[in-house]
């Protein structure tokens, strides 16, 4: 009983932050709303016993995913009032499209069955008490799943190096400390002695 | 009333089709378009993860993770996609992405 009303509020607070997302003026708040919907998300995975992954939805998409978004948001100067404008023209044909999606999937809901033996196949089931979630995780991650966990991390060096050469710039005029040359530098190019004649000026 | 694999999956289907709508409602804003795709791929999530605990198998949680880490790649290339376009163009309307083409 508990169990389902956390579900619905949960369920309701995730379905009215997501209509926020999308119909939000500002595209700040769209963001802390994408955030709430995060935490919710996260609190329905402890529901369905997988805590890991609803921890790790907190930290990485809260911590890491929605920050950033917060900080492109935030730090670009964009008008967004004129964004929206014409906007709604196309409500008619996004409501078209998720009709038809809706629908598709009600249709797949309905009519979709487990078969038989399918119980039977699991190969790794979710055993007692004795291990918790991350464990269990864990001992599947590092053994059936070493070569994908691998190029998932992979995925991650690629998409950083990429987001970082995409966005580093060196702008002309700037000085920048140069230490080695710093380091490097002698008496005899810093300092030039000159024999100034008295009265005559240098 | 007990609480079943067919309440998360309607759940996700809601969540995917709020996705699907805000990419038509902001057609225009690029930002609000991205954080629609992470709705997406969230109620993807909230599938794989409904069903790993129906099913009693642990692949499914395995699987969110790794949707996870391509989401986080795929947010962090996009937006630095759209901050290096921003800087040069001053706007960040979808009609001028065209001109990424090259």
């Amino acid at each position: 009983m508990v169990a389902s009303a956390v579900f619905y509020i949960f369920a309701c607070v995730l379905i009215f932050g997501a209509l926020l997302v999308i119909t939000a003026r500002n595209p700040v708040h769209s963001v802390l709303f994408l955030i709430l919907c995060f935490f919710n998300a996260a609190g329905l995975f402890v529901l369905l016993g997988a805590e890991f992954v609803g921890m790790i939805l907190a930290i990485v998409y809260v911590g890491a995913v929605a920050v950033l978004f917060l900080f492109v948001v935030m730090m670009l100067d964009v008008d967004f009032v004129g964004l929206r404008k014409g906007a709604m023209q196309y409500v008619p044909v996004g409501l078209l499209v998720g009709t038809v999606l809706l629908i598709q999937m009600g249709m797949v809901y309905f009519s979709w069955s487990t078969s038989e033996g399918a119980p039977m196949m699991l190969s790794a089931p979710v055993t007692g008490e004795e291990k918790s979630n991350t464990h269990a995780l864990g001992e599947i991650l590092y053994t059936d799943y070493i070569l994908p966990f691998q190029v998932s991390g992979l995925i991650l060096l690629v998409a950083m190096i990429g987001a970082i050469t995409l966005t580093l710039r060196h702008r002309p005029n700037v000085r920048k400390q140069n230490i080695s040359k710093q380091i490097a530098t002698s008496p005899d190019d810093a300092v030039e002695l000159v024999k100034v004649k008295s009265g005559a000026g240098v | 009333m007990e609480i079943t694999l067919f309440h998360y999956l309607t759940l996700a289907a809601i969540l995917f089709v709020i996705g699907v709508f805000g990419i038509f409602l902001n057609r225009r804003n690029i930002i609000v378009i991205l954080m629609s795709i992470e709705l997406m791929l969230l109620a993807v999530n909230i599938n794989f993860i409904a069903f790993a605990a129906h099913l009693g198998d642990l692949h499914g949680q395995v699987f969110a993770m790794f949707i996870l880490t391509v989401a986080a790649a795929e947010a962090a290339i996009g937006l630095a996609i759209l901050v290096t376009f921003f800087r040069n163009k001053g706007q960040i309307l979808v009609d001028d992405l065209s001109e990424l083409k090259g």
